[in-house]
């Protein structure tokens, strides 16, 4: 049986496997485990510019692996204020640790609301649990 | 292994030119000239072992079977090389002229003639140089096409089987792609092609037989479709192998083709190309087929590029002459019957392969195959994935067949014999995948470590692709 | 010729073991009335004899005995270990190197080759080859007005005609505009490509030694790019030349790519021949075409394999960088090994290739014939002729073809022909052709 999936309780979640942590109008964002985990090892990360305007769900960012390519999309609207140049030297990152060190980019918030559309752990865990029988 | 840059040493070069008697360097400026140029100093004793040794730790056709899917890989008949060796070929300059090249020209007209009555099209093309160049210049026409006729159409729809050179031969032009799903069978869904052809879609392009090795039953259905729409129908000619002779890819309905020389007709593959990837037309598009056309008339053959509705030139010259030459040997050597024969029997043995294999393999789609068969990696023991099996087959002798296409199986494996495979060699293919499939119930640490009789073992891919070294450096 | 081996035993057996009467039956799925009725109409089979008999009668009526044609193709001489060792049937008849581990042979050499087209053009990465020269141009071009959403392009007119062309339709066919930049004295006028740089100019294209055999001041055009951060790329089509001229990387180009046939491949007609890309680091990801990588294997053992597939059309599909997917493998083989036997005496050749060059420039300048331009070449110079269709024409007769005729390309250029002199020329070859010439226009 495979190691259940790591979904912190303090981030909300998109479908397509993006998680955000917002702090004082500061949203980081980043990928899931389960995401990572389905993509297997990741080999690069094509990261966006910086002070790029972005509306919600807007694809920002590429992840490849060995064999296959993923879009990212933004869970919520703003401006891109950082990435994570680190993820360019050690695209391993985003496996090893997705919820701390993986992170990707940082938007500063246009709309915290935005939030409360997005998923919580629990329907997240839902949504991986539906998905992983899926597949079986 | 080393490479040959290791084996370099100052003074090891034994290679001469001669001088001429001409020190003329009195035109060129010093500061148009390099200093000097670093690329590599050994003898030709170690240029000859250095390749010998690396030719060892290759697998062509000629080392054994090559069951790999949609790629045909078929015995390439040695007459083909010396044929093109030959100096009036090899040495022609493609700018000598009409009248100095009667032979290279009379060449490259008999072959578009026999490929179009093979195909049934109306005239070809042999300018691009390999299957998808062909698929991009097919998708020029088809913009063209639409353009001269003052419509805007800008779908271009694809199967859920597509080769990946379908789709990205069509954003290449700007078209935007859409998916058209395959039934349960393996045939396209022809309720929701329905649908989806509305007066936005130019054209479907469709590998006939697919994919999946199988003849869509409904192909005179889904080019009635597409003309209806005023569509046209593009055929994927990868799969020429298995109809060629039984039945003409134009009477299916399709408007325009492209053949793989290199698949079909047995020009080798070279370890990546050179391939050769003709366009065939129906007769309202030949006005459209890329420059120059090579015609025939009382004079004997020439060159035409006035050709006003042309979509322009695709290659620097005139298509990769030399692969013509070695298709257009084998063509000749077949003949008429050869080609059909080779047909029939590609077909039989991949249905041979399939009638071993379905037992023991999951078989996703249980029909009559065509040439080439789709098994998965379902029900494996021990978790052993489609590319375990593969890398134990290298241990023993044999190429892979084709895996992980087409995407729509999951964890495909595509099997290819091709006409050339003896039914001893396929009784052995059969009796290693089913031993393959024991070892994976019975020692799975085998299969999924393998391979370990090839040259070097598995190989970290990881690795290559997070920190890319592509070129050597002291 | 037949290549099948199972006979009529055989074949009942396996159709006994499949469940079916005859091989029709395997073709059910092929509607009735889309089924050949009939044989094909193609000549009867020949037998290998036969085959070969027939071509050699083929190969007979080309009939140039004597060439001093250039232009894009260059017939320059092939050590014979290349011939024999690319014949070594587990190089052509491999396939793709997907399966690395059964590969490494095919993996090594690309690597190689990877490596001498960086060293040769001054570039930080090459690709495994394309198709050819012109499609090497014009994939530049897409990836670089791609990679800056830019949808204008300046090309030069030194720029092979053939390769215009292919460029302008693959720019068609993308909504690109290509705008021509004029040439002065044979190269381009860095202040005409300087006129027609704009905000929604993507790259430049030069060539050098260009169309007209010139070799042109890439430093100059490179300088006035580098304002408005505009690539440059640049096409080499002679790659011998590079034995001898500074590389282009060295002076400024951004990407460098073009025509590798030189290198060891014949002139075969105009194919197969050798494209080849390289550029400067920054590009890498955006590249067309494979890329061979180094790793280890599982033991640890340095390895060779495709890479960075990703970009590439059986990953990305329709947002691949390209749909390339064969290239002309073999023909990089060939040329590997070309440059491993020549090595870096290709200076010395190159250096025989511009004095043969040099010299059958100064002969025809006795009888007349000037140079149509003072600016430097490499083994290619574009001579005066009167009446030059008619003089071609006649020598052509004598089965002579001194070069191409210009006045086919540009208005303005009749009476011009473009010559080069490879290291297959000897000093009697370019005497006999002045003599011909000299014999027909006094």
């Amino acid at each position: 049986m495979r190691e259940m999936s790591k979904i912190p309780e303090d981030l909300r979640y998109t479908e397509d496997h993006e998680w955000v942590r917002v702090t004082d109008g500061l949203a980081v964002c980043g990928i899931t485990d389960h995401a990572q985990e389905m993509l297997n090892d990741i080999v690069f990360v094509e990261l966006p510019e910086t002070e790029r305007q972005i509306k919600q769900k807007e694809q920002v960012a590429v992840i490849e692996s060995v064999k296959a390519v993923s879009d990212v999309f933004t869970p919520v609207s703003g401006v891109i204020v950082e990435v994570n140049r680190a993820l360019e030297e050690a695209p391993e990152l985003l496996n090893n640790d997705p919820y701390e060190t993986g992170w990707i980019f940082k938007v500063k918030t246009a709309d915290e609301s935005e939030l409360d559309g997005l998923l919580n752990a629990s329907a997240y865990d839902e949504l991986v649990q539906k998905e992983e029988e899926e597949e079986q | 292994m080393s490479v040959i840059f290791e084996k370099s040493k100052p003074g090891k070069n034994g290679f001469r030119i001669p001088d001429n008697g001409l020190k003329d360097m009195a035109e060129l400026p010093e500061d148009l000239v390099n200093d000097g140029i670093d690329l590599v100093d050994v003898n030709e004793v170690d240029v000859a072992r250095h390749y010998t040794a690396l030719s060892k730790m290759n697998f062509g056709v000629d080392c054994g079977m090559y069951p790999l899917g949609s790629c045909t890989m078929k015995y390439n008949p040695k007459i083909n090389e010396r044929m093109a060796a030959l100096e009036g070929f090899s040495r022609l300059h493609p700018f000598s002229g009409d009248s100095l090249s009667q032979g290279a020209l009379k060449l490259m007209y008999e072959l578009s003639v026999s490929l179009s009555e093979i195909t049934g099209m109306a005239a070809f093309s042999l300018s691009p140089a390999a299957g998808a160049h062909g698929e991009l210049t097919a998708v020029m026409i088809i913009k063209k096409y639409f353009a001269d006729r003052g419509e805007q159409r800008r779908v271009i729809l694809i199967p859920d089987s597509a080769h990946g050179t379908n789709p990205a031969s069509v954003a290449m032009c700007g078209f935007e792609v859409k998916e058209v799903p395959s039934t349960k069978e393996g045939d396209v869904d022809i309720s929701v092609l329905e649908q989806m052809t509305d007066e936005n879609v130019a054209a479907m392009m469709l590998t006939s037989p697919n994919t999946l090795g199988l003849f869509d039953r409904n192909i005179t259905v889904i080019a009635d479709i597409l003309h209806r729409n005023g569509a046209l129908f593009y055929g994927d000619g990868a799969n020429l192998n298995a109809v060629m002779g039984v039945a003409k890819i134009r009477d299916m309905g399709f408007d325009l083709m492209h053949i793989n020389l290199h698949k079909t007709f047995s020009t080798p593959h070279g370890g990546g190309g050179p391939g050769s990837g003709p366009i065939g037309v129906a007769p309202d598009l030949v006005k459209y087929l890329p420059v120059p056309v090579v015609r025939k008339s009382a004079d004997g053959y020439f060159l035409d590029d006035a050709c006003p509705a042309s979509i322009g030139r695709v290659h620097s010259f005139y298509g990769n002459f030399l692969v013509f030459v070695k298709a257009y040997t084998y063509i000749r050597m077949l003949g008429a019957e050869g080609i059909r024969n080779a047909c029939e029997h590609a077909v039989l043995n991949a249905n041979y392969l399939l009638a071993g294999l379905k037992k023991a393999f999951n078989l996703p789609i249980d029909r009559t195959c065509m040439h080439e068969f789709v098994l998965n990696d379902e029900g494996m023991p021990n978790g052993v994935t489609t590319n375990d099996i593969a890398k134990r087959l290298l241990d023993y002798g044999f190429h892979a067949p084709t895996i992980y296409f087409p995407l729509i199986v999951h964890g495909s494996i595509m099997i290819e014999p091709t006409e050339t495979e003896n039914r001893e060699m396929l009784d052995r293919f059969i009796e290693i995948m089913i031993s393959i499939k024991k070892e994976a119930g019975e020692n799975p640490e085998m299969v999924k470590s393998a391979p370990v009789q090839t040259p070097v073992k598995r190989v970290d891919a990881v690795l290559a692709a997070r920190k890319p070294v592509l070129k050597w450096e002291k | 010729m037949s290549f099948v081996s199972n006979n009529k035993t055989d074949e009942k057996d396996m159709l006994k073991r499949i469940g079916v009467n005859n091989i029709e039956a395997l073709f059910a799925d092929i509607p009735e009335d889309i089924r050949s009725t009939g044989g094909l109409g193609l000549p009867e089979a020949l037998s290998e004899i036969e085959a070969e008999k027939l071509l050699r009668l083929m190969e007979k009526e080309n009939r140039p005995r004597l060439s001093f044609l250039g232009g894009g193709v260059y017939p320059h001489y092939i050590p014979a270990a290349v011939d024999q060792l690319t014949l070594r049937s587990e190089f052509y008849t491999a396939y793709t190197p997907y399966q690395p581990e059964v590969s490494q042979g095919t993996l090594t050499a690309i690597f190689e080759f990877q490596t001498m087209i960086c060293r040769l053009t001054g570039m930080d990465v090459a690709n495994a080859s394309m198709y050819d020269g012109a499609t090497a141009a014009a994939e530049a071009v897409l990836m670089c007005l791609g990679m800056k959403k830019k949808r204008r392009v300046v090309i030069s007119h030194a720029l092979h005609p053939h390769y215009r062309e292919v460029i302008k339709t693959y720019a068609w066919a993308n909504d690109i505009t290509p705008a021509w930049a004029e040439c002065a004295g044979g190269v381009t006028d860095v202040a005409a490509v300087r006129a027609l740089l704009d905000d929604d100019t993507g790259a430049v294209v030069i060539q050098t030694p260009g169309f007209f055999g010139c070799i042109e001041d890439v430093a100059a055009i490179s300088a006035c790019l580098s304002e408005k951060k505009i690539p440059l790329i640049v096409v080499v089509n002679e790659m011998v030349s590079l034995g001898l001229l500074k590389s282009p990387g060295q002076l400024g180009a951004d990407i460098v790519c073009g025509e590798a046939q030189s290198l060891g491949n014949p002139v075969g007609f105009g194919g197969p021949l050798l494209g080849f890309m390289a550029a400067k680091k920054a590009y890498m990801r955006k590249m067309p075409g494979r890329f061979v990588g180094k790793t280890l294997d599982a033991d640890g053992n340095t390895a060779y394999v495709l890479t960075l597939q990703t970009r590439e059309q059986h990953i990305r599909r329709e947002k691949a960088t390209s749909n390339i997917c064969t290239n002309e493998g073999l023909c990089a083989l060939r040329a590997v090994i070309y440059l491993s036997m020549v090595g870096n005496r290709l200076r010395d050749l190159a250096r025989l290739n511009h004095s043969l060059a040099a010299y059958m420039k100064k002969e025809f300048s006795r009888i007349g014939c000037e140079p149509l331009y003072e600016s430097p070449c490499f083994n290619e110079f574009t001579v005066k002729i009167k009446n030059a269709k008619s003089v071609l024409e006649k020598l052509s007769q004598q089965g002579i073809v001194l070069g191409l005729d210009l006045g086919d390309y540009q208005e303005n250029l009749t009476d011009a022909v473009l010559v080069c002199c490879t290291e297959e020329k000897t000093k009697q070859d370019i005497d006999a052709a002045v003599a011909a010439v000299k014999a027909i226009t006094v």
